[in-house]
């Protein structure tokens, strides 16, 4: 019987989100019992955390549904309707900026960057000394994934093949990377990684495959997606730039 | 144990708040001053978003009260027992088979469960009317994860340096752009991008932490890093082999029809 009206549709996205993370409870129930033997500790707090992290997951699909997704692609269409090339440049500037500055996993990573230049005598090694640096780290990484947002929203304008861009991306990594002092490398590296939060990856993608229909003459598979894959890949670049001047 | 629950779904309620409110800024900013167009149905995308922000705050209460704890302490246990509890000094790569696979398991079982990565492969599928799969492409990535993290553990276990293995992971990736269809790259080159994130960073860097400052020889601040960076990076390979499997597989299925 297919289950119809919201609370059908709440039972679906509950049972998916247990779906999803039915490996992760596979995977330490396996170890913790058949490698590890050991029993669980603390159960009843693990199950309540469960439950917590299921419902979690739900109403979080369910959001992306019904808000994240229909936002992006308002925003979209009125950007491509209202037709300045500027002033959407300078929104996907913005929005790659602010997604960016505030993110957690950066300013953990940051954090951890500015230890390891104090160690390795880049800096002074005093507080001070590591706050600026990872501050400054901070500002740097937003600043690559506005400019990085600027950049993938003028390839889907202008159609230019995602993978040429990618490859320039790598080259300059390679270079960098020879050039750079090495107790930067696995930071720059990381950096990439954790800039695409998760309310920003839904809105960012929404967005581009919403510019990408809203444009005559661009395929919303093509060149739609993207974005995602130079916030990655430009922060890599600016921070091997980064601890190779600072 | 009610007290304490509602504490610190406020404590992390507000953190997401915090977390999103450059981003909202940006939107109302340009939305109100610049756009000013009535945004369609606007009442069911405040909800909407008022869903995520409460989805992501229970589900980030959740993995801090019940999965991260376990996580760590695993780690803990499993470097340990492949360290010979810490006292006789294993030196072989060979001795870390166990962690190796807890890393393959980690690292496919919590991309499984990133959020953003269900977002964009919702929405590849919705672009792509069906003929890419949301759960299949998730699959991909996940595989692409686990292959990367336990390669990122067998770096750190080695001390290999950790730009050869980027760089020839670039060297790959580029060979097989050029054999893959124009309309799954871009898609496989994001899935890099969106596997590391809320549930898989924080496990995966407590996961290289741990194993650099148990491995005999290895700094937890020159060691630990990197391993983020492989799990960005292959799964860009996975999704390209991945799409270029799936259509070989169409192509025999219907050649053999034919025959």
């Amino acid at each position: 019987m297919p289950m119809t009206g919201p609370f059908g549709r709440i039972g679906r996205r509950i049972g998916g989100a247990a779906g999803d993370l039915a490996p992760i409870i596979g995977v330490i129930a396996f170890f913790q019992v058949a490698v590890l033997q050991q029993p669980f500790p603390d159960l009843a707090g693990v199950l309540a955390g469960l439950v917590c992290v299921i419902l979690g997951l739900a109403l979080f699909v369910e959001g992306l549904e019904s808000g994240l997704f229909p936002l992006g692609d308002a925003i979209a269409q009125a950007f491509a309707r209202r037709g300045s090339l500027v002033v959407l440049l300078a929104f996907a500037f913005c929005l790659g900026f602010g997604a960016t500055v505030a993110e957690p996993a950066l300013i953990a990573v940051a954090g951890k960057a500015g230890d390891v230049a104090a160690e390795a005598g880049a800096i002074a090694d005093d507080a001070a000394a590591r706050t600026a640096y990872a501050f400054n780290l901070r500002l740097v990484v937003a600043l690559s994934v506005g400019v990085a947002i600027v950049l993938g929203v003028l390839r889907i304008i202008r159609g230019w093949p995602v993978h040429w861009l990618i490859m320039g991306g790598y080259a300059l990594v390679t270079v960098m990377t020879a050039v750079a002092p090495p107790e930067i490398v696995g930071v720059a590296y990381d950096s990439g990684g954790v800039t695409t939060g998760t309310i920003t990856v839904p809105l960012v993608t929404a967005l581009g495959v919403g510019l990408a229909s809203s444009i005559r003459g661009r395929n919303p598979l093509v060149d739609g997606f993207g974005l995602i894959a130079f916030a990655s890949l430009m922060p890599i670049i600016f921070v091997l730039v980064y601890g190779t001047v600072a | 144990m009610i007290a304490e629950f509602l504490l610190a779904f406020l404590e992390a309620a507000a953190g997401t708040v915090v977390d999103v409110a450059p981003i909202v800024v940006v939107l109302v900013v340009f939305q109100a001053i610049v756009l000013r167009r009535r945004l369609p149905n606007p009442r069911r995308i405040g909800a909407g978003a008022l869903a995520v922000l409460l989805g992501l705050t229970l589900f980030l209460i959740g993995l801090e009260e019940a999965l991260f704890p376990i996580g760590n302490t695993m780690v803990r246990q499993l470097t340990a027992l492949a360290t010979g509890g810490g006292s006789s000094a294993a030196t072989h790569w060979a001795d870390y088979a166990l962690v190796y696979a807890f890393a393959a398991a980690v690292g496919f079982s919590t991309t499984m469960a990133e959020p953003s990565l269900i977002a964009v492969s919702l929405k590849a599928q919705e672009v792509s009317g069906g003929s890419i799969g949301a759960t299949g492409l998730r699959v991909a990535v996940a595989l692409g994860v686990a292959l990367g993290v336990a390669l990122g553990c067998f770096r750190i276990v080695t001390g290999t340096p950790l730009p050869w293995y980027v760089i020839a992971a670039y060297v790959v990736v580029i060979a097989q752009t050029f054999g893959a269809r124009r309309d799954i790259v871009p898609l496989a080159y994001d899935s890099g991008g969106v596997t590391t994130s809320t549930v898989t960073v924080p496990v995966v860097a407590a996961l290289g932490l741990g194993l650099a400052a148990s491995v005999p020889g290895r700094s937890p601040l020159i060691d630990g890093f990197g391993l983020i960076a492989f799990a960005s990076v292959f799964p860009i390979m996975s999704v390209l082999g991945y799409a270029k499997a799936a259509s070989w597989w169409r192509r025999r299925g219907t050649t053999g029809e034919e025959a």
